[in-house]
């Protein structure tokens, strides 16, 4: 009994129940996990899969759940998006993607027409991807108690390489790349949503990652570590990264591309681009001498064709300077949980 | 994306810091009013691009940072009624009340909703005429347009179930009350552009005079606020105190005169109260008697209860310009953005929040 303690970990008087913010990329949700789930459940992995030995070899596994409103929105769909989110989790531990779980919750009175474009999309999403969905589950929930459909699915995926993609392998004179403009998906969500319009519908920029990924290591780069910049965005990511590798990483605001519909809608809100979701960027941490070789590569597919080198790791300190357009330096720092869009 | 871009670059911004440079031959301390100006010092690290004699001091212009506890508390009361949709704009939710926040409320079955413009809300109640639907209206004079036509267009529409919360203030008040203290350690103003948008900049041709200390209209971008630096040096500098429009490209003397009439027939001006300074007079905005059944509080007959502020909060000297927030013994340890003790620390336009976020770790 020694070991097992009644008593919560996270400071339940300051928050007696869950908030948005504990599933919104920021300190909140990183609490939970790591003071709450990671210290119930052991294990403290760092990445987006975990990586398990399996008859000689190693085996990526990764879990992740869809709740996207609305759930057809520009550049995709809850079904595809699905697919590249759980798929992108396994290409960032290094890992050659190779089957899917699909679990359905579904409210009670959704459309069939409606089901059945969810399914078709995730169905081709992931036949483009190379993986096979191969399992499943359904469950109806009365009218009322979810969003139309939500989606769980569970990866699995395998090693052609023997490199370890972990924090602990950055390596002070790594390079940082970012695979493209950052910012798309988190501002389409938005502005579909809330009804916002904007001169042109913002687009999603969900997309499979594993291909491009996958060529660095075919062609040899040597991969220190890799990120998807999910919720939270590049912001988040990088902050995460550096705490958790211990390094102090450098980064050039200007270079990271944001396009200026993007721009004009954070603008608006009063929303950091930086901190905005998305669905197919990452970062890749590779050899200064490498770098060149592995833009070349990621610029060859469509989905990477604005990859840009942004800044590098260096010893020690565990944060992230960022250099800001008039050339001036500032820490970067987790949010605490979603961003707000302000007053004025 | 024009008229951002190029007031953004590293270029511009060196340029305009190095003629600051050249005019500048002593200290000088100015004060930026709005809360959107001192996000943009820490965020683009303006403030390491000044000579060393001249400080920056952040004003009170943070809506969600003056608002009173005792309205957050009013709001959270009414957010807790089963009958009532509470919207509001996203930043307030944070803000702790006595005991707890909107998003708590909302997380413990209060319907708590974030709309972009009041209008929004005024729909609502449209569409759900069971149910009472109440705006938080707050914010300075750059919100009071919307939300005066909101409640203009509830009247229009004949609504008996919408209702506003207001906590409006004015900033020309707030600048006479900073000069008028004192302890005033500032020497001359970086008044908010967009506050000017809507009202013009005339009501600070008197506080320029009689105080001797330079105001200049300013806007929002990294060279906006280098621009508006240099006019205020160069004019402490000669011995001047006239109020200047750095922002002429957004700015007219008189302001939007179908902004201001329209908030004229919704609003009277009367004193209110500032989260961490205290009561200004004339320095709020009021329903009028012609509105008084939008009014929540009067619709609801919501009491003023007792508030307790933290002993430990400096706020209020924060917001004066009096201290800076990394000079308050409870910052980034007893007080951060997940657990603030004072609304500063809250809102992302907040001083301390701002340093809080940029600053924690000094480079």
């Amino acid at each position: 009994m020694s070991d097992y303690s009644l008593s919560c970990p996270l400071p339940i008087s300051d928050y007696p129940r869950v908030l948005m913010a504990h599933g919104g990329g920021g300190r909140l949700m990183h609490d939970l996990i790591h003071k709450m789930f990671a210290a119930a459940f052991g294990g403290q992995s760092e990445t987006d899969s975990a990586v398990l030995p399996y008859a000689g070899q190693r085996l990526a596994f990764t879990t992740d759940s869809f709740v996207v409103k609305p759930l057809f929105f520009p550049g995709g769909d809850i079904g595809s998006l699905a697919v590249h989110g759980t798929v992108n989790d396994l290409a960032m531990s290094g890992a050659t993607p190779r089957a899917l779980s699909a679990g359905y919750i579904l409210e009670e009175g959704l459309p069939m027409e409606t089901l059945w474009r969810v399914v078709h999309s995730m169905a081709q999403a992931a036949r483009q991807a190379g993986v096979s969905i191969v399992t499943g589950d359904t469950k109806v929930v009365e009218r009322g108690k979810c969003d139309g459909l939500y989606i769980n699915t569970a990866g699995v995926g395998f090693f052609e390489h023997s490199q370890d993609v972990t924090p602990a392998a950055i390596q002070p004179g790594d390079v940082i790349l970012l695979s493209g403009d950052v910012g798309r998906h988190g501002m389409a969500i938005m502005a579909s949503r809330e009804g916002l319009e904007f001169e042109s519908a913002i687009e999603s920029d969900s997309a499979p990652v594993a291909a491009p990924v996958l060529e660095l290591f075919r062609r040899g780069v040597e991969v220190h570590c890799l990120r998807d910049l999910t919720r939270g965005g590049i912001a988040s990511a990088l902050v995460e990264l550096a705490v958790s590798s211990g390094r102090e990483f450098s980064v050039d605001e200007t270079r990271i591309a944001v396009r200026g519909d993007v721009r004009a809608a954070c603008e608006i809100l009063g929303f950091d681009p930086l901190y905005v979701a998305n669905e197919g960027r990452f970062i890749a941490f590779v050899p200064e001498t490498q770098s060149a070789c592995a833009l070349d590569i990621l610029r060859s597919f469509e989905a990477c064709s604005g990859a840009a080198v942004i800044g590098r790791a260096q010893e020690g300190g565990g944060r992230v300077l960022v250099r800001s357009a008039i050339g001036a330096t500032r820490i970067l720092d987790l949010l605490s949980g979603e961003q707000l869009p302000r007053i004025c | 994306m024009k008229w951002v871009d190029e007031f953004r670059t590293a270029e511009s911004a060196q340029r305009a810091a190095a003629a600051l440079g050249r005019i500048t031959t002593r200290e000088w301390r100015i004060m930026e009013i709005c809360g959107g100006q001192t996000h943009a010092i820490l965020r683009f690290g303006i403030d390491q691009l000044l000579p060393p004699g001249i400080t920056l001091l952040h004003g009170p212009g943070c809506p969600v940072c003056v608002t009173p506890l005792e309205q957050i508390d009013k709001a959270i009361e009414l957010a807790r009624r089963p009958e009532v949709i509470f919207t509001s704009f996203g930043d307030m939710l944070r803000v702790p009340g006595s005991h707890e926040d909107l998003l708590s409320v909302k997380a413990a079955g209060g319907d708590v909703r974030i709309v972009y413009s009041p209008l929004e809300a005024v729909e609502l109640a449209r569409r759900h005429p069971g149910r009472e639907v109440v705006f938080f209206a707050v914010g300075f004079e750059t919100t009071a347009p919307a939300n005066a036509m909101a409640a203009y267009r509830a009247r229009e529409l004949g609504l008996s179930n919408f209702s506003l919360l207001v906590s409006h203030v004015l900033v020309p008040p707030a600048i006479e009350a900073i000069l008028s203290s004192p302890s005033c350690r500032i020497q001359g103003f970086l008044a908010a552009g967009h506050v000017c948008t809507v009202e013009g900049f005339e009501d600070y041709l008197p506080i320029a005079a009689r105080h001797g200390a330079p105001i200049v209209i300013t806007g929002f971008e990294p060279l906006d606020i280098l621009q508006g630096i240099y006019l205020c040096v160069k004019q402490l500098e000669e011995g001047r105190a006239e109020v200047e429009n750095q922002y002429a490209r957004a700015v007219r003397p008189g302001g939007n005169p179908a902004a201001r009439r329209l908030v004229r027939e919704v609003f009277e001006i009367g004193p209110r109260k500032w989260r961490g300074i205290g009561e200004i007079p004339n320095s709020g905005l009021h329903l009028r008697e012609s509105f008084a059944a939008f009014d929540a509080e009067r619709k609801f007959s919501l009491a003023a209860g007792d508030v307790a502020e933290s002993s430990q909060c400096i706020s209020g000297l924060v917001l004066q310009g009096a201290r800076k927030p990394h000079e308050c013994a409870a910052f980034a340890n007893l007080c951060t953005p997940e657990h603030p003790l004072g609304a500063t620390m809250v809102s992302s336009e907040g001083a301390c929040a701002a340093y809080y976020r940029y600053k924690r770790t000094h480079v």
